[in-house]
């Protein structure tokens, strides 16, 4: 009985019982930092005694790479000795101008064809066949197309960052809860003050995660466009390759993932803006 | 299609000449799959006739309230008033002019509240009032928000958005957005049906109150006999469906002011809730039958 009492009172106040290390929070951080340790000890011992193939880096170099990378971010020693900066600026500025012209396409376009029931109908065949196609199967067409690396690398951003808002804007707006809808007809709206006012902020946290995932794809597809064109982080990938730099590889791994992460949050911290309670 | 000749006005009312709304002859019809494809795949399916026959004049100023079993098409018939369905045959005359399509002179109350997440308080009561007037001063629009909001008791709450308010609240809220476009009849279907009970009274309560101020027509569905008696002019029973009609009009005689603690003194309050009762047993029962059957 008294056992059970003490029981039920620690379920009751969890809180006031914990000590910090005992919140959550404290034991993820731990648990990170913990397999982190684990595994860079792992990687520095495997490589200092060989259990990998020969030229893996230890951890050591790998992180004194990085530091040097990321302390001289801006040199500039011709076109295949750029700063890790720079050409961190060349791949955003190509998937954002490439990005943003996606968007500014896709956005009307989705809101158009979600609306019309019979434009849904009739683009959707185009949408389901170039939406699976792999984005650097564009590549030679756009080389062709365009004659100039640069361009076809925007072009590839462009055409493969379209779909995902495409497809979640019209998804949006063609399923605005019938409820508002409704609502804006017993007012006796006027059709563009019903997709003004109703049906485009019903569907936003929709667009907004069309947005989100081209973003994401946009990201992937930058680094392995730019492994064929010259510049960029997939460019200085390549080029390390070349010389067989595998610190230098791991270094550009880690900031191509960091940078996605930071892009992607940006788009979370966007949703939980337009969702309004709404969980979509 | 399913077309039994019942005699025109069949336990219903006769046409009034001084009805703000008619009702008259008013079928739904909801047509089947009988096109090419469906019959080539064998898949036809037949008319489904929701509504039959439905006759009602409601007088102004009156609260009428409409129980059925669910599924016997209270909800169509409201929606065909609103506007929002279109009627099979028969006529819906408001003032006299049959309603085709809906309009800012039928305020419309929805179950699940229907306001828009992204917009305050405000903000949802400024886009029916802008709605409907696009050319309103700014001022004469902030006095009818302020009114409304303060109406419903939601003062103070206006910068919030719905996720923010309690399902009550909000019910409050659609009330007011419904209200405030100034409409000759309110439309309210289930209001409350999606509140916990004490919620539910409270929010009657306030109904109840601002009728009495207000004094407009409202045509409610409902499931609650307690509420129906408690609100309403008028009761109309439905049969169930398919072809439901209306069995039955009830008067409620009560005074107003009505007050739910002491209502139920009143003589005729059982004999009225004892024949509801009776009538929604008989028709669900029948449902229940049907589908087993």
């Amino acid at each position: 009985m008294t056992v059970n009492n003490i029981k039920f009172k620690r379920g009751v106040f969890p809180l006031s019982q914990q000590t910090w290390w005992q919140s959550e929070n404290a034991k993820s951080v731990g648990l990170f930092l913990l397999s982190l340790g684990l595994f860079l000890l792992v990687w520095e011992v495997g490589a200092r005694s060989g259990w990998f193939v020969r030229g893996v880096p230890t951890a050591t170099e790998t992180l004194g790479e990085l530091w040097w990378w990321l302390s001289n971010p801006f040199f500039r020693n011709g076109p295949n000795d750029l700063g890790i900066g720079w050409n961190l600026l060349i791949s955003l500025r190509r998937v954002v101008i490439g990005y943003v012209a996606a968007s500014l396409v896709a956005v009307p376009l989705g809101i158009l064809i979600g609306i019309s029931p019979v434009a849904f109908k009739a683009f959707n065949p185009y949408i389901q066949l170039l939406k699976p196609v792999s984005p650097l199967a564009w590549l030679p067409l756009g080389l062709y197309l365009l004659r100039d690396s640069e361009n076809t690398g925007i072009f590839i951003i462009f055409i493969s960052s379209i779909w995902p808002t495409l497809i979640n804007t019209s998804f949006g707006v063609a399923n605005v809860n019938q409820d508002y809808l409704d609502v804006a007809d017993t007012l006796g709206a006027s059709r563009l003050r019903t997709i003004f006012k109703v049906i485009i902020p019903a569907a936003l946290p929709n667009i907004i995660s069309g947005l989100r995932i081209s973003m994401g794809i946009a990201w992937l597809v930058i680094v392995a466009a730019e492994m064929l064109l010259g510049t960029g982080l997939g460019y200085f990938i390549w080029n390390e390759w070349n010389n067989l730099s595998i610190p230098n590889i791991l270094v550009a791994i880690f900031i191509i993932g960091l940078v996605g992460l930071v892009l992607d949050n940006l788009f979370a911290a966007l949703e939980k803006f337009v969702a309004f309670g709404r969980n979509s | 299609m399913r077309t039994a000749p019942v005699s025109p006005y069949l336990s219903a009312d006769v046409p009034s000449p001084t009805a703000q709304l008619s009702i008259r002859q008013v079928s739904k019809v909801f047509p089947g799959k009988k096109g090419m494809v469906q019959k080539l795949r064998g898949k036809t399916s037949p008319d489904f006739v929701a509504i039959q026959d439905i006759n009602l004049e409601i007088e102004p100023n009156t609260f009428v309230s409409i129980i059925g079993p669910s599924g016997c098409g209270k909800s169509t018939l409201l929606n065909m008033i609103a506007g929002l369905s279109p009627i099979s045959s028969g006529e819906i005359l408001l003032n006299g002019h049959p309603i085709t399509k809906p309009g800012p002179d039928r305020g419309m109350v929805f179950q699940n509240y229907a306001l828009m997440p992204w917009m305050t308080v405000e903000e949802n009561l400024r886009f029916a009032v802008e709605t409907v007037d696009p050319k309103i001063s700014k001022k004469k629009r902030d006095r009818i928000i302020k009114e409304y909001i303060q109406l419903v008791g939601l003062t103070g709450a206006e910068g919030k958005h719905p996720h923010e308010l309690s399902g009550g609240m909000r019910q409050r809220v659609g009330i007011a957005r419904a209200l405030a476009i100034d409409p000759q009849i309110l439309l309210m279907d289930e209001p409350f049906g999606a509140l916990d009970a004490l919620t539910r009274g409270f929010l009657q309560d306030e109904v109840e109150r601002i009728w009495e101020q207000q004094r407009k027509t409202v045509i409610m569905i409902t499931h609650s006999i307690e509420e129906a008696l408690l609100l309403s002019d008028r009761i109309v029973m439905m049969t169930r469906g398919p072809a439901a009609r209306i069995d039955e009009i009830l008067d409620v005689p009560f005074p107003r002011p009505r007050n739910r603690e002491t209502i139920d003194q009143h003589p005729a309050y059982h004999e009225l809730k004892v024949e509801m009762e009776s009538h929604l047993f008989r028709e669900t029962r029948a449902v229940e039958a049907a589908r087993v059957g």
